[in-house]
This record gives C-alpha cells, sequence and structure tokens, in this order.
C-alpha cells in the first residue's frame, strides 16, 4: 500500500499546478487591466483624472450588466445573441408605461425587468423544451426584440420629459459617483453570491460542466435552464432601465452590438465559452478593460475605428490563452 | 485525387445516396471538382450487380432497413478492390431471412477469391458460415481450429480459459425479502425484448451477457434515460411512470454508468459539488441558499467512508484517478440514499486496489438492505459478487443462474443464445 499513496502523492503535487492555472486567465485579465490603466496615466496626465475614471465607470455600468447577467448563460455552455435588442427592448417597454401611458416610474421599472426576464424565459424554453441550439434560438430573438422596439416604439426614441425624477436612477451621484455605478456594482454583487451560493449557480456550472451527467444525476434540466436563461433576462431588463435613464430615453434603434461587447467583457474575464467554469469578478474585469481600452485610447486621439480593431486583437488573444491553458492540462 | 470540397463534411452518410456513400471521398469529378454523378451511378450499379444484389442506387441510404445499409457498407468496402473483407457483428442487427442474404452474399465472395474474417458471438452462426474459427481472450490469441472438427461447447471452453476463479459466493441472501424493483416486459425498438425480472432487499443481481448484448440499455431504460416502447416497473409493489431520471431519482434509482466520464461527473466541478450533486436539493435553504457547511460535512464523511484519495474537497474531479472518481459517483448515489443501485461496469478501467475497495462497498450496501444490480463483463466479477446472476443475449434474457450453480460455461452459453437460431 506504501508506494502506491506516495504515488498519488507526486500525481497531486503535478496537478495541483494545474489547477493553480485555472486562475491564471482571471490573474491575467487583472494584471493587464493594471498595466493598462497605468500605462495611459503615463501616457496621458488627463487619465488619471476623477472626472475621467467616473466616466470610465458610467460607461462600463450598462455593458457590465449585460455582461454579468450573459455570464450566467456562457456558465451552462450556451449563449446569448439577444441580449443587447432585449435591452433595448426593455428599455421601450419602460418607456412606454412611463411616458405613454402615464403609470408611475416604480411601474415602468417593473416593466422593464418583466420584460427582460420574459424575454429569457422565452428564449430558454427554445432551448430546453425545442432543443434549439441556443446560437440559433437567441438569434431569433435578436430580431425578434429588435423589430418589437421599433414597432411598439414607433421607431421614435421616447423621452422621459415629464418624470425628471427617473434620469435620477442612474445620473444621481454622491460624492460625484453616478448612482448607475453604484446599480452595476450592486448588480454584480448579487450575481456573484447566486452564481457562488445558491443552488442556481450550481447546477448552471454543472450543466456547462456536463448536461448530460446533471440530466442523469436526477436533476431537471430544464426546468433549471429555463430558470438560468430567465434569471439573465432580469439582468438585462436591469441594463436596459440604467440605459434609458442615462439618455433620458429609449432609443430603439440602439442596442445591437451590445451583446458581441457583453460576450466579449465575458470571454477576456476568462470564462469559458465551453460552459463549467467562469466567474462574476472575472467578468467586471473583462468588462473594465474594454471600456479602459476605449477610454484610454480615445484620450491618446486614436482614432475609434483603431479602438474596435484593438479590443478584437484583445478578444482573440484572450480565448487563446484559454485554449492554451486548457492544452497544458 | 483530392476533391476540393470535404465532401465527408458536406454530407452525413445516412442522408446521401448510396452510390455517394460508396465512393465518399473518391468521387469521379468533372473538370477536378465537379462530381460525375452519371459515371459515379454507373460505377455503383456496375458493383451492385457483381452481388447480385437488388438495390436501387437512388435510394437514400438512410429510407433502406438495416440491412440493406450493411449491404451498402460492404460494396463500399469491395469498391476498394478488397481481396480481405473484416466483418465485426455484422447480423447483430438483422432478421434471420436477413442473416441468410448477408451468408448468401458473403459465400459468393468467398467464390470470388475474397478472404472474409467474420467477428461474431453467436456459436450457430460460426458453425453455418465459418470454414476456420480463431478464439481471442482479453485480447490474447487462444488457438484456431477447423470448424467442421470442433464443436460449440469446445469453442466455449476455449473463451473461458482455465484460470482459477475465485468461486462463487455462498448466498446469504434471504430468499424471502420484499422485492423492491420489480419490472414487467419492458420493451425498447430491438435493443430490448419482453425483458422482466425482480430484485430483493440486500441482493446483488448480476447481469451477464456479452458487450452489446442490451444490460445498458435495460439500466438506463428503467433509470429513465431513454423512453421505452412498452413495459412496466414496480417499486415496493407500487406501479411507477419513469420519464425521466428525474422521476427514477425520485423513486430512490441510482444509476452509475458505464461511461464515468460522459455520464457520471462534473469534470470541472468539484468534489464536493460532485458528490452533492444529485442530492443538492436537499442541501439548500431559503431563496435557494446553499448551505455549505453541510455540503462540507457529507462530502467530507464520503471521502473518508470510501476512503476517496483527494487533497481536497475543492479539488476538481477532473484530476482525481478512475477509481477515486469512481468513487465520486458512488458516493452521489449514496448521499441520495437510493434503495436501488444501478451499477453497470464499476470496476472498468480501475486498478486492482480500487476494484476489491468497490466490492467491499457492494457487499456493504447489499448487507445494509439495498438492493443492487451489478451489470458486468467480467466473468469473475459477476460470479463472485452475484447472489443471482441473470444472462442477456442481444436484448432478451436468455437465462437466470443461482450463484450456486453458475459457471463460467453456463454463463457463456447462455449468453451466446440466439433463441431463433436455437430453435431450428
Amino acid at each position: 500500500m506504501q508506494p502506491k499513496s506516495a504515488a498519488a502523492g507526486v500525481e497531486f503535487v503535478e496537478r495541483s499546478s494545474f489547477v493553480r492555472s485555472d486562475t491564471t486567465q482571471k490573474l491575467l485579465a487583472f494584471a493587464s487591466l493594471i498595466v493598462l490603466f497605468v500605462g495611459f496615466s503615463l501616457a496621458s496626465p488627463n487619465f488619471a483624472r476623477f472626472n475621467n475614471i467616473v466616466g470610465i465607470l458610467l460607461s462600463t455600468a450598462v455593458n457590465g450588466i449585460l455582461a454579468v447577467g450573459v455570464s450566467f448563460v456562457i456558465v451552462t455552455g450556451g449563449i446569448d445573441l439577444s441580449v443587447g435588442t432585449v435591452m433595448t427592448l426593455c428599455s421601450v417597454m419602460t418607456g412606454v408605461v412611463i411616458s405613454f401611458w402615464g403609470l408611475p416610474i416604480p411601474l415602468g421599472i417593473l416593466a422593464g425587468l418583466a420584460t427582460g426576464a420574459l424575454c429569457g424565459c422565452v428564449n430558454g424554453t427554445c432551448v430546453a423544451k425545442l432543443r434549439l441550439p441556443p446560437f440559433i434560438a437567441t438569434l431569433g430573438m435578436m430580431m425578434v426584440s429588435k423589430g418589437l422596439s421599433l414597432v411598439i416604439s414607433g421607431t421614435k426614441p421616447i423621452y422621459f420629459l415629464a418624470t425628471p425624477a427617473f434620469r435620477q436612477i442612474a445620473m444621481g451621484t454622491i460624492f460625484g459617483i453616478p448612482y448607475a455605478v453604484f446599480i452595476f456594482f450592486g448588480a454584480a454583487v448579487i450575481a456573484s453570491l447566486i452564481l457562488t451560493r445558491t443552488i442556481v449557480g450550481r447546477y448552471a456550472f454543472a450543466l456547462g460542466s456536463n448536461e448530460e451527467a446533471a440530466r442523469l444525476s436526477g436533476i431537471n434540466v430544464d426546468r433549471w435552464k429555463i430558470g438560468i436563461y430567465t434569471l439573465e433576462g432580469l439582468f438585462v431588463g436591469l441594463a436596459g432601465i440604467v440605459m434609458a435613464s442615462r439618455l433620458n430615453s429609449a432609443q430603439p434603434a440602439l442596442g445591437q452590438g451590445y451583446e458581441l461587447e457583453a460576450i466579449a467583457a465575458v470571454v477576456i474575464g476568462g470564462t469559458s465559452l465551453s460552459g463549467g467554469e467562469g466567474s462574476i469578478l472575472g467578468t467586471i474585469i473583462g468588462a473594465f478593460i474594454m471600456s479602459v481600452l476605449t477610454n484610454g485610447l480615445r484620450i491618446l486621439s486614436i482614432p475609434q475605428e483603431w479602438q474596435t480593431v484593438v479590443i478584437g486583437i484583445i478578444v482573440i488573444l484572450a480565448v487563446y490563452t484559454d485554449i492554451l491553458r486548457r492544452q497544458g492540462r | 485525387m483530392i476533391p476540393l470540397f470535404g465532401l465527408y463534411v458536406l454530407f452525413p452518410t445516412r442522408r446521401n445516396f448510396a452510390p455517394l456513400n460508396i465512393f465518399i471521398g473518391r468521387e469521379p469529378l468533372k473538370a477536378g471538382f465537379v462530381l460525375n454523378e452519371k459515371q459515379l451511378n454507373q460505377q455503383a450499379q456496375e458493383l451492385l450487380d457483381r452481388m447480385n444484389l437488388d438495390l436501387d442506387p437512388r435510394a437514400r441510404v438512410g429510407d433502406l432497413t438495416v440491412a440493406k445499409q450493411q449491404m451498402v457498407e460492404i460494396v463500399r468496402a469491395l469498391s476498394f478492390q478488397s481481396e480481405v473483407l473484416i466483418m465485426d457483428e455484422p447480423t447483430s442487427m438483422l432478421t434471420d431471412s436477413e442473416i441468410q442474404e448477408l451468408f448468401r452474399i458473403i459465400r459468393e465472395l468467398r467464390a470470388q477469391g475474397v478472404g472474409i474474417v467474420h467477428i461474431s458471438h453467436r456459436m450457430e452462426e460460426l458453425k453455418q458460415i465459418a470454414d476456420r474459427v480463431t478464439v481471442l481472450r482479453d485480447g490474447q490469441y487462444i488457438a484456431t481450429v477447423s470448424t467442421e472438427e470442433v464443436t460449440i461447447d469446445e469453442i466455449i471452453s476455449m473463451m473461458v480459459g482455465k484460470e482459477i476463479y475465485e468461486t462463487a459466493r455462498t448466498s446469504k441472501l434471504d430468499v424471502d425479502s420484499e422485492v423492491i424493483l420489480e419490472v414487467r416486459n419492458l420493451n425498447r425498438s430491438r435493443e430490448i425484448k419482453d425483458v422482466s425480472f425482480e430484485l430483493r432487499r440486500g441482493e446483488i443481481l448480476g447481469f451477464a451477457g456479452l458487450v452489446g448484448a442490451g444490460r445498458t440499455e435495460v439500466a438506463r431504460a428503467i433509470f429513465g434515460a431513454d423512453p421505452v416502447d412498452s413495459g412496466e416497473i414496480y417499486v415496493h409493489g407500487q406501479r411507477v411512470e419513469i420519464r425521466s431520471p428525474h422521476d427514477a431519482v425520485r423513486y430512490g434509482i441510482g444509476y452509475l454508468s458505464e461511461d464515468r466520464r460522459r455520464y457520471g461527473l462534473m469534470p470541472t466541478l468539484d468534489v464536493s459539488t460532485n458528490i452533492a450533486a444529485a442530492a443538492l436539493e436537499r442541501f439548500t435553504g431559503v431563496m435557494g441558499w446553499l448551505l455549505h457547511a453541510q455540503i462540507q460535512r457529507t462530502a467530507q464523511a464520503q471521502v473518508s467512508d470510501l476512503s476517496i484519495r483527494t487533497p481536497t474537497l475543492e479539488q476538481r474531479v477532473r484530476y482525481l484517478s478512475g477509481g477515486n472518481q469512481q468513487k465520486v459517483v458512488m458516493a452521489k448515489w449514496l448521499v441520495r440514499n437510493c434503495e436501488i443501485l444501478i451499477f453497470d461496469e464499476p470496476t472498468r478501467g480501475i486498478d486492482v486496489g480500487a476494484k476489491s475497495e468497490i466490492y467491499k462497498l457492494l457487499n456493504d450496501l447489499a448487507e445494509s438492505g439495498k438492493g443492487i444490480i451489478m451489470i458486468s463483463s467480467e466473468m469473475p466479477e459477476i460470479l463472485r459478487m452475484s447472489h443471482r446472476i441473470i444472462v442477456m443475449c442481444e436484448g432478451q434474457i436468455t437465462g437466470e443462474l443461482p450463484a450456486a450453480e453458475a459457471t463460467q460455461e453456463r454463463i457463456l452459453q447462455y449468453a451466446t443464445r440466439r433463441e431463433s437460431i436455437a430453435r431450428q
């Protein structure tokens, strides 16, 4: 028995070094964020100013909340292409309730969240019950929600002119920091707790790690999957409300493209697109990397077109390091 | 010549027409990349004619019967001008008349000078079609004999070998103990044919048979992992409807799959989550909050009880050895406290030390009053562990032996018995 356990000991030593590499991506992402921050601070005196930092935080909020939401779905091994346009639909519904119908602001917020949850529920049902690939189901939802936004709003922006308080949801400030930033951080903390400390989160990981094994463990896979997409929808609804509040209007033509930025943030943060791994903290770091880059490059007067190119390269590098990490096993 | 487009990828074979299947990857082409359909059909027809096969080259392979699909496969093999043809269990999916048709073709090929290796576990068939028989056992060559000079019993004894295996257990089972699982007339397409049996409290019921006998299919059907065509399942005498593993687990049935990596483990998750996976809802407080300390305590108890070797409970199961992974899957069902446990090849790919630990665990579980179905392709294991042995062949139960009467020879006789041929 003695030599055998010794061999097992060797095995563990070797393997635990790989375990450490599971956190490599997150550390790498965090290190990149620091390097970018320091680099831009040195390159331009305007970067590290309070107002600019607040600007970065504010510009991360909407994409950050979206990315947090889509993290849930990506952890299950799925994908959601509809978050950008569903977010817009949520803004529009909030606008309809508050500005068209003149109902109180809380009802408008409720409408926005409910719209998001409903769209998520439909996505989840298509994936779980109709067995559509998530890519296709959410691609359909992307088009449907985009169209609905335009139809409902009559293709025109809905302004919240009669309700100045609505703008305060995102743009009111404490110590010069807009509420939107606090909403973002609050959402992130709640999402992180859900993902790591509750049964929904644990099942999300289980589905992403091995859906068939989860099913054969007696887990009602379909039900939980629908639940997870619905939960994601709530975050998308929240992003829609923050977006509408920040712009003081629901812009039906906006939204497309946000889904890819959200997915990019998740991927840069080290969440694997094949599911079963990932963290909200990583996603937030990913979202910040993207907005720091955008902001920093703008301050350095690098044209916006180039910013897109750089972010594209970052996404490719992030996924490639993820692949390298996997091969290391 | 390599076609421009990977036709392998473009056309899933069963959707396609027979000629494309036959010449896939080597299609006659026009101008280097356009499919020459006329020539293709012509070449296919020539081959079909050579075999005296009545097959429309324009039929989609997916629409043909299994037998006809197999003919297409054979024609494809012949299109390589093969001199040797290796057929692995070609008759396993065929009906009697189809088998006779296949044998006619095999004889025709033999007359044309093609050498044929026919892999089969059907003894009667070997007598019908083979000139010589080679016996392999556990990857080792045993002997080659002329079919005419050997009896089926002699072949079976070569398959069994002369090693001394441990003797059967002395059955300690109380024969009057409660029947906790009863399966009546289970049917599922061609895979499960009219399977009925009972499992008692405290019993280890061995399921023996050759690979492909339908044992795993029966297990998955009982567990609700695959739908069934007909059949009744009773748990503690109560008729139950099991439509999904979720239902089965609710009725106290646990299933340990033969392929733990694919069906048993969540490789990227930690040991404690994997152990708690089937009972997670029990460890949940308000708002779905997980009771972390309880999960850890339960997992820790299983890790020590089953001596699962892992550095911590947070270790991802992917990094455990095969034996320890298997114990994690077992622990999952123990935590769920299932009364009826189906263990499908529980010691596959596991080192000897872990094996004997698992045997001990199985015995302990049976003694504690659980009913265990153990599917195993290892004869010594089946003989050593089971109170009673059910033997399956081609989806049917072909025999049932109490441990005291079971021998390798008798199991193999049942395992290679094909009802329809045996009756002739």
